[in-house]
C-alpha cells in the first residue's frame, strides 16, 4: 500500500463528500417558492434523524440490553426537555452502569 | 436587538459540544482501525480532517485496504454520502450566509451539525455556524489521533457507553417538537418504521445505509409535506 495511493484515495473521498454538501448550499441561495417543496424540506430533518436513530441505536453499544436502557433514558430525559448534552451524557451513563451490572451478575 | 456575533459564536460552540463528545468516541474507533490495519495514524488523521464523515470513512478505509480502484471509491462515497445533498438543500433555506461562507460551512455539514443547526432558534449566520462546527471538527480529528496512538487511554466500557451519545442527542432533538406538533411526530414514526423495515427485511437490507436514509427521508418528509403543508410565512 503506497503513500501515493492512500493520498489519492483520501483526495477522492474528500472531494466527493465535499461536493455532496457544498453544491446544494451554494447553488440554491434563493427562497424556494413551491409550498410542497418547502414543507418537504421542513420535515426532512425529522425523517432523516428518526431513520438514522432506529434501529441503529440498539446496536451502538456493547449489548442490546444496555442500548435499550440508554434509549429509554434518553426518551425520558428528552420528554422533559433536558438539553442535548445532558440527554447524550445521561444515556451514556445508563449504558455504562447497565454494562457494569451485566459484568458483575 | 439582535444578538452580537460574539454571542452567537459562543452559542454555536455550546450547541456543538454534545456533537464533539459523540464524535470523539466514534473517531477513536476509526483511529484504532487505521493503526491496526496498517494505514497508520497519520493517514487516519488526514482522512478524518479532510472528510469529516463517519460511515463514508469506514467504508472508504475498507476499500483502501482492498486496493479498490479510485472510481469504485468515488461511487461508494457518493452512494453513502448523497444524503448530505438533501440536508444541505434543507439547510440552504435557513442560513444567512454569502457564497463563500456557504462554501466554507458546507465542508463540515455533517448529519449532527445539520440536526443541531435546524433546531436552533437563533439566526444561522456565519458566526454561529463557525462556532457550531468548531468543537465537532476538533473532536473528530483529535479522536482519530487518540485512537491511533493511545488506545489504552479509553477503556472499552467507556467507548461502548459513549457509542450511544450521538443517538441520545438525536433523540433530544426529536422528542420536544414531536411532543408539540403532531406532523413532526408522524414524520418521526414514519421515518423510524421505514428504517426498521429496510434493516430487518431480507433483500431490502442489502441496500446501503446511505440510500436507506434517502428513501426514508423522501417517503417520511414527502408524506408529511402532502398531509400537513407548512403555513406560508412572510420573510423576516
Amino acid at each position: 500500500m503506497s503513500a501515493g495511493y492512500i493520498l489519492a484515495c483520501t483526495a477522492v473521498m474528500a472531494g466527493v463528500t465535499y461536493l455532496t454538501r457544498m453544491l446544494p448550499l451554494v447553488l440554491c441561495r434563493g427562497r424556494i417558492r413551491s409550498r410542497f417543496v418547502r414543507s418537504f424540506l421542513h420535515y426532512v430533518p425529522y425523517a432523516v434523524l428518526s431513520a438514522m436513530t432506529l434501529p441503529a441505536v440498539l446496536y451502538s453499544t456493547g449489548s442490546m440490553l444496555s442500548a435499550a436502557a440508554g434509549l429509554v433514558c434518553a426518551l425520558a430525559m428528552a420528554y422533559f426537555g433536558r438539553s442535548l448534552l445532558s440527554v447524550a451524557l445521561s444515556s451514556a451513563g445508563v449504558v455504562f452502569l447497565v454494562e457494569l451490572l451485566q459484568k458483575l451478575l | 436587538m439582535a444578538p452580537s456575533n460574539k454571542t452567537l459564536f459562543l452559542k454555536g460552540v455550546k450547541d456543538g459540544l454534545p456533537i464533539c463528545v459523540g464524535y470523539i468516541s466514534v473517531a477513536f474507533v476509526f483511529g484504532m482501525l487505521c493503526l491496526e490495519r496498517g494505514v497508520g495514524v497519520g493517514f487516519g488523521l488526514l482522512i478524518s480532517a479532510t472528510n469529516v464523515t463517519s460511515a463514508g470513512q469506514f467504508a472508504g478505509l475498507d476499500l483502501i485496504l482492498a486496493h479498490a480502484s479510485l472510481l469504485e471509491l468515488a461511487v461508494t462515497t457518493l452512494v453513502i454520502n448523497i444524503r448530505y445533498t438533501l440536508m444541505s438543500l434543507s439547510l440552504s433555506q435557513r442560513v444567512h450566509l454569502n457564497l463563500w461562507q456557504r462554501a466554507i460551512i458546507s465542508f463540515c455539514n455533517t448529519d449532527e451539525v445539520f440536526a443541531v443547526a435546524m433546531q436552533a432558534d437563533n439566526e444561522l449566520n456565519f458566526a454561529y455556524m463557525l462556532g457550531l462546527i468548531l468543537t465537532p471538527y476538533l473532536g473528530w480529528s483529535l479522536g482519530t489521533l487518540l485512537g491511533g496512538t493511545v488506545t489504552g487511554l479509553m477503556p472499552l466500557s467507556v467507548r461502548s457507553a459513549l457509542g450511544i451519545a450521538i443517538y441520545g442527542m438525536f433523540i433530544a432533538i426529536l422528542v420536544p417538537p414531536a411532543r408539540r406538533e403532531r406532523p413532526v411526530l408522524v414524520t418521526c414514526v414514519l421515518g423510524a418504521a421505514l428504517s426498521c423495515l429496510f434493516y430487518y427485511t431480507p433483500g431490502l437490507n442489502r441496500l446501503s445505509s446511505g440510500w436507506t436514509v434517502i428513501l426514508c427521508a423522501l417517503a417520511g418528509a414527502g408524506f408529511a409535506a402532502w398531509k400537513y403543508p407548512v403555513k406560508e410565512e412572510e420573510e423576516p
